[in-house]
């Protein structure tokens, strides 16, 4: 099956690297739904810029620590 | 599974029942004779009527039984709503489209009255199937 998106993302590492910080806590933070932290991080869906950034912050990394594009992608 | 989500399996689902029952009914009026001669004004306010209180109803108990799943809507809703009523306006359209001509042909009241409702009915249908099949499958980029 192909996938919806192919930017590729850490979240899951990041989120037991942050004291296994719950898909629900994440979601709190960045002020969506868990059933979207969930979909992005089964690679169904791309946040806006706006959300990946606030991602990003949440874990104090840069955004390319949390998303990647893969080369000839 | 997400509110919205939940709200679009649904209206699917009673909209695909109250159109079967529609024509379920329409078919046994017509009782084998022409189609254009059965009552259906009645019949299609009705299916049209329950079909937005049975999913208002359904939506609301749905809610109140799953509410630990949480309520609220967010960026990906309204995106996965927009590419829904993209998708399904086409549809839609072709309805408008058919009943202008149809009105313009001088057909009868009943066929412009069945153009409408089927383009209101398969736009409908076909938004709630995008929906699901976005959630379900995810969001390709647009």
């Amino acid at each position: 099956m192909v996938k919806p998106t192919r930017v590729e993302n850490r979240i899951r590492a990041l989120r037991f690297a942050h004291g296994e910080l719950t898909q629900a806590d994440l979601a709190e933070r960045i002020g969506v739904t868990r059933q979207t932290v969930i979909a992005i991080e089964q690679g169904k869906y791309s946040p806006s810029l706006e959300v990946a950034f606030q991602i990003a912050r949440v874990f104090g990394v840069p955004l390319d620590d949390v998303f990647q594009y893969p080369d000839g992608a | 599974m997400a509110q919205e989500e939940k709200v679009a399996w649904i209206g699917l689902v009673v909209g695909i029942v109250t159109g079967v029952v529609y024509g379920v009914v329409l078919a046994a009026r017509a009782a084998g004779g022409p189609l254009v001669e059965a009552p259906y004004v009645d019949a299609m306010l009705w299916s049209i009527g329950i079909g937005i209180i049975v999913t208002a109803v359904v939506t609301i108990v749905v809610a109140i039984l799953t509410r630990r799943d949480g309520q609220g809507t967010d960026v990906r809703d309204r995106q996965i709503s927009a590419r829904a009523e993209h998708t399904a306006r086409a549809v839609l359209v072709i309805g408008a489209l058919a009943a202008l001509v149809l009105a313009m042909l001088e057909a009868d009241h009943f066929w412009i009255a069945h153009a409408l409702f089927l383009g209101f009915y398969a736009s409908a249908v076909l938004e709630g199937i995008t929906k699901v099949a976005l959630y379900r499958g995810g969001v390709p980029a647009w």
